[in-house]
């Protein structure tokens, strides 16, 4: 037996959250990318309840564009949990007319997965959507509750927010409302790093620096993929990059890096004059595009 | 890393988007394409500075008014501690978010323009922190390069302050003045060179130097369960453990413990946390507890030293902040969540608003949206509470209408 409890206030806070959502919901679901951000979600949520198994299945709603390693990455950690995963596909609602594919240079799936998330809530009836969303990531994520309430579709009011005092929880809500759970809301991209290494949690091979067909469009490094659009004067190469956030391939931009462990990651990030998000395409769209997203449903 | 959570509080134009702004840009945490993206804003809109407040306005309507609606949250490191700010409206309308911001901080920055001096917002500013007991409490006289830098203007904010500070009974806070130019970046990183007459630290020295003690609450341990945990198992068969979060002091591996409202008593056999078992676990910590004896814990039910049983009661004084847009009025019926026990109440009488001029009291019989009033709540069943200034976790509640499903308040136990 140690003796005192060494705590980490960030880690003890979102376990906390965790136990608020099993005690006060009846269906929840842990929304699932494969990131890392997702990953560390799932440490925190055995951590809460062990030692019985996390009491909820996770989801991964898959546009259909992913990059393969995470895919593999995904199924093997299921696999070794012992979890329960629901998988709801972006191409099944396209196939179906309720979503329409984008089309042409920047064409990307990320935004129909709000569609298909929307109607796997109203299909299973979750009444809370966890998720691995932090405020550090984007301002208008800065401003959202730890409990966020949508309406039955999906939407968040963002001028009129439940209050949320100290580490009271309130998650009562209407039948057909949702609540989205941002255990994690309070941690940083390096605080996330930190935890990863700390807790020697393994996590996809594509944050790590390897050699990959690009090219480079606007700035950013694209992955040349057949789900990628490129024209035909864009010229491809080989680089040693790696990802920093892991999303839709349409939309997610790599960084050129060498940082082939954590260890160099955490000093990269340290040093990084570009935000995480600097490499998302999606939100480049418009200066309130995370907001916009949110305000329709997405998580 | 240490973890250091502030809330920052000013009325609107007292800088204090731009002195956030300067902490970050000062501690090398604002990325350059967020930078970038300030500096394409600030020139579109005709300004000849980075208008900070583009980083912390994060709604569509806040950038479009150029105010703060809602509370964001705004991060920063040193190689010493990490930050969280709650940046929270300085508006009269959004009190509650005020207050949101200010119960998850440890201490908050009040901003006072130098020019003007203590003004009515200060008053409910610094009643605000008062209320939620915030320790420690810094004031940041801003824009002291439009009163030319002027010592005596300083220490007569000073003087003012001191004379509210007087009306206030929280013996324990500490206050510190710091003479700031968050425009011009002067004693927020760095130490100005045009205030030479001020000898005290910036407000990054001063942040940097607190320590998790300024902050520790001596308070008797209470436990609040809020999920039991039953793997039902081969290997954990007979395995029951509460989970929850320790406030208060620490809880050990032998203390005799009292089980609430059931005052059935027992011993903690163990303390787990994820694969390991631990003597001791301290405040904050989310841990798991198994107890010596068989009996029946629930969620909502709370566990105390024997000796620290807190007292039973029916009937609420409080002080409470009203943050729901339909009027608190006697008669109506919310659940009274304490901790992790909700309880049937009914308000049964509204004694007075509190001016947040402190002590001028008023007879009301409402309390609308933002207002602070003395409020006596009759409840269904007991719970076991202390006072808030005892101890602030199992001192206060939240007020939930059971229609609309919304906080419609949060009360500080007298």
């Amino acid at each position: 037996m140690s003796s005192i409890l060494n705590q980490n206030t960030l880690e003890s806070e979102a376990i906390y959250t965790f136990r608020e959502v099993v005690a006060q919901f009846e269906n929840p679901v842990l929304l699932f990318s494969g990131g890392k951000d997702s990953i560390t979600l799932v440490r925190l949520a055995q951590k809460a309840f062990y030692p019985a198994r996390i009491p909820f299945p996770l989801m991964h709603i898959d546009t259909g564009h992913n990059f393969p390693e995470t895919i593999e990455f995904r199924d093997r950690l299921v696999e070794e949990l012992g979890l329960n995963l629901i998988v709801r596909k972006v191409q099944d609602d396209i196939d179906s007319g309720v979503s329409i594919e984008e089309k042409g240079r920047y064409s990307s799936r990320n935004s129909l997965q709000t569609n298909t998330l929307l109607s796997a809530i109203e299909e299973y009836k979750f009444d809370a959507c966890i998720g691995g969303a932090r405020r550090d990531e984007e301002k208008a994520r800065a401003k959202e509750r730890i409990f966020s309430v949508r309406n039955d579709f999906g939407e968040w009011d963002e001028k009129n927010q439940r209050p949320e005092v100290f580490d009271m929880l309130n998650g009562r809500i209407d039948i057909g409302q949702n609540v989205r759970v941002f255990p994690i809301s309070n941690w940083t991209e390096l605080d996330v790093w930190s935890y990863i290494d700390a807790e020697k949690i393994e996590i996809p091979s594509i944050y790590f620096a390897h050699e990959r067909e690009i090219f480079e469009r606007d700035g950013l490094i694209w992955t040349a993929s057949e789900h990628v659009y490129k024209d035909d004067h864009e010229l491809t190469e080989m680089k040693t990059v790696r990802f920093r956030t892991v999303g839709d391939i349409t939309c997610t931009a790599a960084v050129e890096s060498g940082a082939d462990t954590v260890e160099k990651i955490i000093k990269e990030v340290r040093e990084s004059a570009i935000s995480e998000r600097g490499a998302r395409i999606d939100d480049k769209r418009s200066e309130a595009a995370m907001e916009t997203r949110k305000q329709q449903g997405y998580f | 890393m240490e973890v250091l959570k502030i809330a920052t509080a000013g009325s609107v134009d007292d800088g204090k988007s731009t002195l956030i702004g300067r902490l970050l840009y000062d501690t090398k945490s604002l990325t350059s394409d967020k930078l970038e993206a300030i500096d394409r804003v600030s020139k579109k809109n005709g300004l000849d500075y980075l208008d900070f407040s583009l980083a912390t306005d994060g709604l569509v309507a806040e950038r479009e008014q150029g105010i703060t609606i809602d509370v964001a949250h705004i991060y920063f490191s040193t190689s010493k501690k990490s930050y969280i700010i709650a940046d929270t409206p300085g508006h009269i309308e959004y009190t509650r978010n005020m207050v949101t911001g200010a119960s998850t901080s440890q201490a908050s920055i009040i901003l006072i323009d130098a020019r003007k001096g203590v003004i009515e917002q200060t008053y409910r500013h610094f009643f605000i922190n008062n209320l939620l007991r915030v320790k420690e409490v810094i004031v940041a006289i801003n824009k002291m390069d439009l009163v030319n830098y002027s010592e005596d203007v300083f220490t007569n904010i000073i003087k003012e302050f001191d004379e509210l500070r007087s009306k206030s009974d929280f013996r324990d806070q500490k206050i510190t003045f710091i003479p700031v130019s968050a425009l011009w970046g002067e004693n927020i990183a760095e130490k100005s060179t045009a205030m030479s007459w001020y000898q005290g630290q910036t407000i990054l020295e001063h942040l940097e130097d607190l320590k998790a003690e300024d902050f520790a609450e001596e308070s008797q341990a209470r436990f609040s369960v809020q999920t039991v945990i039953r793997p039902k198992t081969e290997e954990f068969h007979d395995y029951r453990g509460y989970a929850g979060k320790i406030n208060g002091n620490s809880l050990r591996v032998g203390d005799d413990v009292t089980v609430l409202p059931s005052l059935t008593t027992s011993k903690i056999k163990d303390i787990h946390f994820f694969e390991e078992t631990f003597d001791e676990a301290p405040a904050g910590s989310s841990v798991t507890i198994s107890l010596a004896d068989d009996i029946n814990v629930a969620r909502g039910d709370m566990l105390v030293k024997t000796k620290e049983v807190p007292k039973e009661t029916k009937v609420v004084d409080a002080m409470v902040c009203w943050m729901d847009n339909r009027p608190l009025v006697p008669g109506k019926k919310y659940v009274l969540q304490h901790n992790t026990n909700g309880v049937l109440a009914k308000i049964d009488k509204i004694e007075s608003h509190i001016d947040s001029n402190f002590g001028a009291e008023e007879n009301v019989t409402s309390l609308s949206l933002n207002d602070i009033g003395s409020v006596k709540i009759k409840l269904s069943k007991s719970i076991y509470a202390d006072s808030y200034n005892e101890n602030r976790t199992n001192g206060r509640f939240i007020l939930v209408d059971t229609q609309t499903n919304t906080t419609a308040g949060v009360g500080f136990i007298k």
